[in-house]
């Protein structure tokens, strides 16, 4: 099968030893217009992957931060179409791969079917879904696999071994790894725990693993990124968002921010533990 | 075939839809209910509680006055209203409360909208000596304040939802968001037949005592089982709670109260299944009222405990089966409910039950007298006479 975007682009850094940094933003959060240049100065700061949330009036794995810019995007009644619609219009501009952040009923809503080929016609590369587990997803999964969309499953500390190998099992693009037990933007505690459980997934999968959930400062990043394939942030992004919101210079403020993330982790080297692992990383996803 | 199936669907509806880090609990929940059932001791416990604790059985009471004034049926109500705390809600929590006990949890959280639920999960986490904490919508905790400092009196923490809608569902959301950060130490009572599997099944099992006290209790009253069976259905705890047991007794027709709010043609109101659509909200998969985008509508209803968004999966099985149907009456009509059982029966209904009292006052005049009315009367009034008193303009 065609190795994805997503696929590409974990390789590709990979081979200059580098790491993917995954920045998260609202769609539509301050306005939809605000948000394409948001992706595209996100990219030029060192983005190398768009997380792109959708609103939703009940985002129940979503801490204060993003609560908001769920509220503020759904005021400017910003939906799915509207965002599927920013995507395709963005695609004239850039390539970089997008994935888009939604709970399920937006997209049950639309339809699982037609929501996954519209999103693939649109351009955008990968869905994370927190609020569909696997085993609700059997359909999603092979129809999302057929048209060439990524679908990226969570896991979480608590997650059994068993759950670890069906979950790993059924995410593509990337797996991602819920760096805490508890809501987006929540504060890290034991950050080394994160380097155990890193490796207890490293023993059942060769896909590369990005962790998000509550990093939010280069330190955290840098740290992290010694671990991982891939750093997601996304709380600490919306934040800066919130505290320039009306300001003209929202979108470089914004780029500011990703650019001291993206050369804290780009700094960051290849470590032993993935040497040793090297061998088995980042074959294509089947 | 017995529902729901291993995973937790009732046809194509229920299910798990909860963020990964709560998979694993909602398993281990699972197993722990599983096991509780096969638990002599634990069952020994519950019923004893049941008993000497709740105050069960509860009475099936002949409303004659009732009956009289509306010139149709026999109507009996089923006194959940008696129950310690005042609703059927204790149940459950209690139930609850003991199998978080058994699995080594030390802290319980829960929602609440009208706050009965609130108060029975404070009363179990105080008679097992768990710590507990309560969310509530800001709204709701204004129209029922009197169960917030009930719940505080019982060494519970009340924690106040500002956002989104401030009511129920706002409140669950916030107990969620805790649960999954605090998933290891708490156990969380989910107060309905909703969310993810197994909640709709286990809460659906603590409920189903109303329903088996019933059908000895109507055996002996009238040496027949009744013809209708009524109550009011929020996310639909207590219907469920009473219907279960009947569910094979095919000549028992069944019938679930809606909040019908400001009338269905407003859009002001809580009857998922005249305005909603199928939907995944909260952990599983229901009708919900929703826009065309997949967004969660806000509700309304007199009651904050039919003051919901979805309904318990098994509940639209059951409609699709016609098994149970499902009406909705308006505020007006509950609050004309609400004066005339207090009227003539001395029982002040709470506003939730006085939905199932309204859908009566028009239903039994059309039936022949020797025709049975069986209405859960699943909670008393007195945390609504505040409300109730604004409502009407007196100030107390």
């Amino acid at each position: 099968m065609k190795r994805s975007k997503i696929t590409k682009t974990f390789i590709r850094l990979k081979k200059k030893d580098k790491k993917a940094l995954i920045p998260y933003i609202m769609a539509g959060d301050p306005d939809i217009k605000t948000t394409e240049e948001l992706i595209l100065e996100i990219e030029r700061s060192g983005g190398d992957i768009i997380e792109l949330g959708v609103p939703f009036t009940d985002p129940l794995a979503d801490g204060p931060v993003i609560q908001k810019a769920h509220y503020r995007a759904l005021k400017n009644k910003v939906t799915l179409k509207n965002i599927l619609d920013l995507v395709k219009r963005i695609r004239e501009k850039t390539t970089i791969p997008l994935v888009l952040m939604t709970y399920y009923n937006p997209i049950f809503k639309h339809g699982d079917e037609d929501f996954i080929k519209d999103a693939v016609t649109s351009g955008v590369d990968g869905v994370i879904i927190p609020d569909l587990p696997f085993e609700e997803a059997r359909d999603f999964i092979k129809t999302s696999k057929m048209n060439g969309l990524d679908t990226i499953f969570l896991l979480a500390p608590t997650s059994t071994p068993e759950r670890i190998s069906m979950i790993t099992n059924a995410s593509r693009g990337f797996i991602y790894y819920v760096s805490i037990t508890g809501i987006t933007g929540a504060k890290i505690e034991g950050i080394d725990q994160i380097k155990n459980s890193l490796e207890k997934i490293r023993e059942v999968t060769d896909k590369p693993i990005a962790v998000g959930f509550g990093i939010s400062t280069a330190v955290e990043a840098k740290k992290i990124s010694e671990w991982a394939d891939g750093i997601i942030i996304g709380s600490a992004i919306v934040r800066v968002i919130e505290e320039n919101l009306g300001s003209p210079s929202i979108v470089d403020k914004v780029g500011e921010f990703v650019k001291t993330l993206s050369e804290g982790i780009k700094e960051v080297q290849s470590s032993e533990f993935e040497k040793n692992h090297n061998s088995k990383l980042l074959t294509p996803n089947s | 075939m017995r529902l729901p199936d291993k995973k937790g669907h009732f046809g194509p509806y229920g299910g798990k839809f909860v963020p990964e880090t709560l998979m694993p609990a909602l398993e281990e929940l699972e197993e722990a209910y599983k096991n509780s059932k096969k638990d002599a001791l634990f069952q020994n416990e519950l019923l004893n509680l049941q008993k000497t604790y709740i105050g069960r059985p509860t009475p099936l009471y002949f409303a004659k006055r009732l009956t009289e004034r509306l010139g149709g049926a026999k109507i009996y109500l089923k006194r959940e209203d008696l129950c310690h705390t005042g609703a059927h809600k204790i149940n459950n929590a209690l139930a609850q409360a003991l199998l978080a006990k058994r699995m080594g949890k030390k802290r319980v959280i829960a929602e609440t909208g009208a706050g009965q639920h609130g108060v029975a999960t404070a009363t179990g986490a105080a008679l097992i000596g768990l710590e507990c904490e309560i969310y509530m919508g800001s709204e709701d905790m204004e129209r029922q304040a009197l169960n917030v400092f009930r719940m505080k009196l019982l060494s519970a923490k009340v924690i106040e939802v500002s956002i989104g809608s401030r009511t129920l569902k706002d409140a669950i959301n916030e107990a969620l968001r805790d649960w999954t950060t605090n998933v290891r130490t708490t156990h969380y009572v989910m107060g309905t037949v909703f969310g993810p599997h197994p909640y709709p099944l286990m809460v659906r099992d603590f409920q189903s005592v109303i329903g088996k006290e019933t059908r000895t209790q109507i055996l002996k009253a009238e040496g027949r089982l009744p013809d209708y069976l009524v109550a009011c259905v929020g996310g639909g705890s207590n219907s469920i709670g009473l219907f279960h047991e009947f569910l094979e007794d095919k000549d028992i027709k069944m019938i679930g109260v809606e909040a019908g709010g400001l009338g269905i043609e407003t859009g002001k109101h809580a009857a998922r299944f005249a305005g909603g659509s199928l939907g995944v909200f909260q952990g599983t998969k229901s009708y919900l009222l929703q826009d065309s985008d997949g967004n969660v509508l806000p509700t309304h209803s007199v009651s904050a405990g039919l003051d919901y968004a979805s309904v318990g999966p098994e509940h639209c099985y059951l409609r699709d089966e016609g098994r149970i149907e499902y009406s909705s009456v308006t505020d007006d009509e509950a609050l004309r409910a609400f004066e005339l059982l207090s009227e003539i029966e001395g029982i002040t209904p709470a506003l939730e039950s006085a939905h199932a009292i309204a859908e009566v006052i028009k239903l039994s005049p059309k039936l022949p007298k020797d025709n049975i009315i069986i209405i859960n009367l699943s909670g008393r009034g007195d945390k609504d006479v505040q409300h109730v008193a604004k409502i009407k303009g007196i100030e107390l």
